[in-house]
């Protein structure tokens, strides 16, 4: 049987801006994905609280207030910290390009910027199930 | 047979004639037509006023009840709607420069965007302000950040919008603050704060304190401006949020009036007149794409708040029943992708919020979908509007396009739907109830994934996203904040919090937490004393989270 998969859409920091996280996390619910969401203005500390707790197999972040480049890298730091970085980290929002590839190279495996099709990530999943399955 | 009914005939025969020839040979792009949030339109409309009483009760003159036409009298042959760019970032220095900036290019307000930090009542240093100092607006600690954005403008001159919420006292005792050691009276000085709190927890964010110890700071502030700050515009009800968020045009203005009745209905129950506060009120809405849906939006919005004060709450003065109204351009229909596009968007935008009477205008810069804007694009934006005020010749007739058949139908279709949410909300018992319920934010959501599924779909097209797509240029030029800044105003609260008399400090802080105790005191004026000695924003805050309590999402998916 294949496995389920689990994933947390969260919101760090304090933007409000949840329209896309919900979009994320209801249009990945409808494609067959167990979903959890955070709500909004959550610590890193609090979302990798969840994460470990709720047991999944990808977080998905979500910022449009700038504050990404200092909140992303710390929850993927927070996670291997507590041994947990075998989840994977993936990110979306208003992301220049610019600060894409050191976000990458903090433990943040993707960024989805604006107008990406939810089609893209389900690809992204797919492509890295048998990552998680193990 | 009344005229009416010969055109409707006529329509049968036009109909079965000459378009079924037509379609049967070559069928429209569609099986139906909608508007941008699905209210079906035909193929054509037809007069739907006839007499001159229904031109009265649905429209009447400009300046006139039911407002339909507009608030005032000559509209934009008097003067133009004020040009006002929502602006901020970084420090308060950096501010300061950029609003200088604006008023030299024509700009005629200020609009102050500050920080999520200051908007949930945090200090700079607070943990929870990691990553977010600086960013989405001005950072503002304590009254010496507030002096530093203002200096050299003067407050006895200019207009200035605050877009704060839940500490909208504070920022405002600030500003009262400013504007003394400028030498200008509170009775003089000219703005408005947000302080809207109920779409905050539906749609924006940035609460801090529930419901009941909100709407107190609210009506605090509408009895202390109604005979302290008079020219003072206490609440800016905001339907612009509810519709970034994702919500239908209807649901925009209905869930932004039902807002109202609350904040109305609160402040008549603490004692105030209906009149006394209610011309005071001032609303703030969004301007999409599909232009003429949007201005029989604003037409209807007028129309349903002056019959809502006029009928439900007796209000007597005509000036307590016009909805007098701030719009700013979609962000959520900007692109990141083909970025330059975005200024045609903005500019059917702007037609459509000058189309529909308002009383001012933000326009959004073309490159907000991938940050903050830069100054040659706020330079654009500010330009469109100057454009559509000199040049397209909108602005000569009141409420153009009153009597256009679709327009009307529009406007009366939205009318009509929206009362039907301010019933339901009714039933829900008030806006507070119909939050806590979750009724509200599922409306928005639902309208929000069916809008988005069908641009998935390619249902809806937006330009450059899911038609005529390139390979994505890499923009220019963005502007960013400095990561430093944090530190920079940490230290600058250290600062403040050595030279300031921390014995007042204690002794105001102390009062205002009396003060929060006991309901019937109005925390205005301790909120002022306590800002006057430099208390931070997050010292005021933190008493008032340990008296009221924080709010809790309740999530809806």
């Amino acid at each position: 049987m294949k496995k389920i998969i689990r994933i947390l859409i969260a919101k760090p920091g304090l933007d409000g801006h949840d329209r896309g996280a919900k979009y994320v996390a209801r249009a990945l619910k409808d494609a067959g994905y167990e979903v959890i969401y955070t709500g909004i203005r959550q610590t890193p500390e609090a979302i990798v609280k969840t994460a470990i707790q709720e047991d999944v197999d990808f977080v998905g972040l979500s910022l449009l207030s700038g504050a990404h480049n200092e909140l992303f890298p710390k929850v993927a730091r927070l996670l291997r910290e507590q041994q947990a970085d075998d989840i994977i980290v993936l990110g979306g929002g208003v992301i220049p390009d610019a600060d894409i590839p050191q976000l990458k190279a903090s433990g943040i495996e993707t960024i989805f910027t604006p107008g990406t099709p939810i089609t893209d990530v389900i690809q992204f999943i797919e492509a890295n199930r048998e990552r998680v399955s193990r | 047979m009344p005229e009416s009914k010969h055109i409707e005939d006529r329509r049968k025969s036009w109909e079965s004639g000459i378009v079924k020839k037509v379609t049967d040979k070559n069928p429209e792009r569609k099986k139906e037509f909608m508007t941008g949030s699905w209210i079906p339109v035909e193929r054509v409309h037809l007069p739907s006023i006839t007499t001159d009483t229904e031109y009265s009760e649905k429209l009447g003159f400009p300046g006139e009840y039911p407002f339909t036409r507009g608030v005032q009298p000559t509209m934009y042959r008097g003067r133009f709607w004020t040009m006002r760019q929502y602006a901020g970032f970084g420090t308060a220095e950096e501010s300061n420069e950029r609003y200088k900036f604006l008023m030299s290019q024509g700009q005629t307000g200020l609009s102050i965007a500050f920080d999520l930090p200051t908007q949930i009542g945090y200090d700079s240093d607070d943990p929870h302000s990691e990553g977010e100092v600086g960013k989405v607006g001005v950072a503002i600690d304590t009254l010496k950040d507030m002096e530093i954005l203002f200096n050299g403008i003067p407050l006895d001159k200019v207009s200035t919008s605050m877009t704060i919420n839940a500490p909208a006292a504070v920022l405002l005792a600030m500003y009262i603050a400013v504007a003394e050691k400028q030498g200008v009276s509170r009775q003089d000085i000219n703005g408005t704060i947000q302080n809207d709190i109920l779409k905050e927890y539906m749609a924006r964010g940035t609460y801090i304190f529930p419901p009941k110890p909100s709407l107190r700071l609210i009506t605090n502030i509408f009895e202390y401006c109604a005979k302290e700050v008079p020219k003072w515009n206490t609440i800016s009800i905001s339907g612009y949020h509810i519709r970034e968020a994702g919500s239908t045009a209807v649901q925009e203005v209905a869930f932004t009036l039902a807002d109202g009745i609350e904040y109305v209905k609160t402040a008549i129950k603490a004692g105030m007149d209906v009149d006394a506060f209610a011309d005071r009120l001032s609303f703030f809405f969004n301007s999409h794409n599909d232009l003429l849906e949007e201005v029989a939006k604003f037409r209807a919005a007028r129309r349903v708040w002056a019959r809502i004060m006029k009928e439900k709450f007796h209000a007597k003065s005509p000036k307590s029943m016009m909805l007098r109204f701030h719009t700013q351009t979609g962000g959520s229909t900007l692109t990141a992708q083909q970025p330059d596009n975005n200024i045609v968007r903005v500019a059917i935008q702007t037609l459509a919020a000058v189309l529909g009477g308002t009383q001012s205008l933000h326009t959004n810069s073309r490159d907000e979908a991938l940050g903050l804007p830069t100054e040659d694009a706020v330079r654009i934006a500010l330009r469109t509007q100057q454009i559509v005020a000199y040049e397209s010749g909108v602005t000569n007739s009141i409420d153009p396009l009153a009597g256009s058949y679709l327009v009307e139908d529009l406007t009366d279709k939205i009318e009509s739907e929206v009362w039907k949410y301010i019933d339901k909300i009714e039933e829900f018992g008030g806006m507070v109830r119909a939050i806590e319920n979750g009724f509200v934010q599922k409306e928005i959501q639902d309208a929000a994934y069916k809008y988005q599924r069908e641009v998935e779909s390619g249902e809806r097209v937006i330009m450059g996203v899911n038609k005529f797509t390139v390979k994505q240029e890499t923009p220019k030029e963005i502007l960013t904040v400095d990561p430093e800044l944090r530190n920079i105003q940490i230290r600058k609260i250290g600062e403040v919090r050595k030279t300031r008399n921390s014995e007042a400090v204690k002794s105001y802080l102390d009062e205002l937490r009396n003060g929060a105790k006991h309901p019937e005191v109005n925390l205005m004026p301790l909120i002022l004393d306590a800002v006057r000695e430099y208390a931070t924003l997050g010292e005021i805050c933190n008493v008032l989270r340990e008296e009221f309590g924080e709010y809790q999402e309740s999530i809806v998916l």
